[in-house]
């Protein structure tokens, strides 16, 4: 039933370009009412996925269906009911912005408010200016203004603050809170960490086109209990250390290598471990430069799982 | 009042939407200097221009000078809309992701091929009114060949048009630009709109099966003679079948 489906259900998507796998076997629910946000490093294959449920892509294999309908097929019944924020452009290069937002509240059969809507999104001053004189982070809000004024039930928004700065990127997120406050469930991705994890309900980690970690924010952190310990060291590791740090510290705790200076503890790393640490440096004549003590944050996450750094 | 977001989606009724977006398009078409100059100031020139140069070598015609420049002028600028200023418009459309984004509203596709057009007929609406002032005011005295001249704007903008689009969908913004405006100029040169294709000598029989020649000797026989000629509508009418054909095949929103 189209009613009771969930907001986007993506099962065992795979997209190719020419050569390059961009999805690969990809499954995952979006939760009606929530915000879900689907993070990976640039080229993971968010934007493809998210195309897909926007009805521009059609899949190669699997299926995905947003609100229970076929993106492609049912596209005419589905459109009214999503709005999307796409990762730059979308509007004339010579249309002001109210003009803009005001045209596609037309489009639509019972908008919001476009003088209100624009300056909630603090777009009041800039109402005249043709969007090609627009800054990057008002592009954006106008976008994303475009995506919402419909009053859609989903909201598919693509990289929404990136390169935004810190007053406009608060704005946007409680926007979308706002929105999933009101009963709208917001899809977004994002290769920023801080985003997901202060923003989403449920967050759904990609990387090489693979669904590699799902859950909420405190889930995919273990609840924040698990704490980490950064080892940062003057000169590189002798060979061999993470195996020997990992031995005298013992089972619970993980030991990660990150780059020939640093090392990630991870685990019950309390202060008796913290000082098993420092005494294995004295041990193994290895000059600490830092020694820091952090709760484990999505970071962590993502290089545990790919062996690698989310930022760019 | 305060923003309400609860979900209240829908889309506005269809004949709102090819409104809107007719507008809109005319619009931004007449605030762009470039296109204004085509669509307008171009053609102006082009016939004070012939009707004073005529007189200037004496050259005498069958009719007064006005009479017989008029008509191609008036195909002229429904292929300076039609076809140049929809070609280069579309393709920044597509360079500026304006058409992408318009795939995810709630306006059709359908919906946005009917306001293009709506756009084009507004825009060729105030051409003609200004092409057929200044006319007058140089003594244009026209044949009253309604039904043909009406057909030849109708059909010369469905075939230059579908051209325009299947230009705008293949090239790159620039390449759409530079296209779009160089056979503009050729077509305008040598391509029997202004003078007829029996002026060209042997070559007018290429010339005439374009759709430029088609359309300029449709108004020609149209408002000079008051004839309706079928033959060169039905050229008109394979060309847009032609543009049509091509532009399925090969449109892309990106």
């Amino acid at each position: 039933m189209s009613a009771s489906a969930p907001a986007v259900q993506v099962d065992g998507l795979v997209m190719r370009y020419a050569d390059k796998v961009a999805v690969d076997e990809l499954s995952l629910v979006v939760d009606r009412q929530t915000i879900t946000a689907v993070l990976g490093p640039n080229g993971a294959g968010k934007t493809t996925t998210l195309e897909t449920c926007e009805g521009y892509r059609k899949p190669q294999r699997g299926t995905v269906r947003v609100l229970g309908l076929d993106p492609v097929r049912d596209r005419a019944d589905l459109l009214p009911r999503i709005g999307v924020m796409l990762q730059g452009g979308g509007a004339w290069s010579g249309v002001r912005a109210m003009e803009m937002l005001r045209h596609v509240a037309r489009l639509h059969a019972e908008p919001l408010d476009t003088d209100l809507l624009a300056e909630r999104l603090g777009l009041g001053d800039c109402g005249k200016t043709p969007y090609r004189r627009l800054s990057g982070g008002q592009q954006q809000r106008l976008g994303l203004a475009m995506a919402v004024v419909g009053r859609p039930e989903i909201v598919f928004v693509d990289e929404p603050t990136a390169g935004m700065d810190p007053a406009a990127r608060r704005t946007t997120w409680a926007l979308l809170q706002e929105l999933r406050d009101a009963g709208v469930t917001v899809v977004l991705t994002t290769h920023y960490m801080d985003e997901a994890e202060q923003l989403a309900d449920q967050i759904h980690i990609i990387d090489h086109g693979r669904l590699i970690a799902s859950g909420s924010p405190l889930e995919l952190t273990r609840g924040g209990t698990a704490a980490t310990i950064r080892l940062v060291v003057t000169r590189p590791f002798p060979p061999g250390s993470p195996d020997l740090l990992q031995r005298s510290l013992g089972d619970p705790t993980e030991v990660t290598q990150l780059d020939e200076r640093s090392l990630l503890v991870t685990g019950p790393a309390d202060g008796s471990t913290l000082a098993k640490v420092s005494r294995w440096c004295e041990d193994n004549d290895v000059l600490p430069e830092s020694l820091t003590l952090g709760q484990r944050n999505l970071e962590d996450v993502f290089l545990q799982l790919t062996g690698r750094e989310l930022a760019p | 009042m305060s923003l309400e977001f609860s979900p209240r989606p829908g889309a506005a009724p269809l004949r709102r939407q090819v409104l809107a977006q007719a507008a809109m398009e005319s619009r931004l078409m007449l605030r762009n200097g470039e296109q204004l100059l085509l669509a307008v100031v171009i053609p102006v020139i082009v016939l004070v221009g012939a009707v004073e140069g005529a007189h200037r070598v004496g050259k005498s015609l069958d009719h007064p000078a006005v009479d017989v420049f008029t008509p191609g002028v008036l195909a002229l600028a429904v292929m300076s809309t039609a076809f140049t200023s929809l070609a280069i418009a579309t393709g920044f459309e597509r360079r500026y992701g304006v058409i992408k984004w318009l795939g995810s509203s709630p306006l059709p596709r359908s919906g946005l091929l009917a306001g293009k057009v709506g756009a084009l007929l507004l825009v060729e609406v105030l051409q003609v009114s200004v092409i057929s002032v200044v006319a007058l005011a140089l003594g244009w005295d026209p044949n009253a060949g309604l039904l043909g001249a009406a057909l030849g704007v109708v059909l010369g903008t469905a075939a230059f048009a579908s051209l325009g689009l299947f230009l705008a969908g293949v090239l790159r913004a620039e390449a759409t630009l530079a296209a779009a405006n160089l056979v503009y100029l050729l077509l305008m040169a040598g391509g029997a709109v202004v003078l007829p294709a029996s002026a060209y000598g042997a070559f007018g029989e290429v010339v005439r099966w374009l759709p430029s020649g088609a359309l300029g000797d449709v108004m020609r026989d149209a408002l000079i003679d008051g004839r309706t000629t079928w033959l060169d509508l039905a050229v008109l009418l394979a060309w847009a079948a032609l543009g049509t054909i091509l532009t399925a095949r090969t449109f892309t929103w990106e």
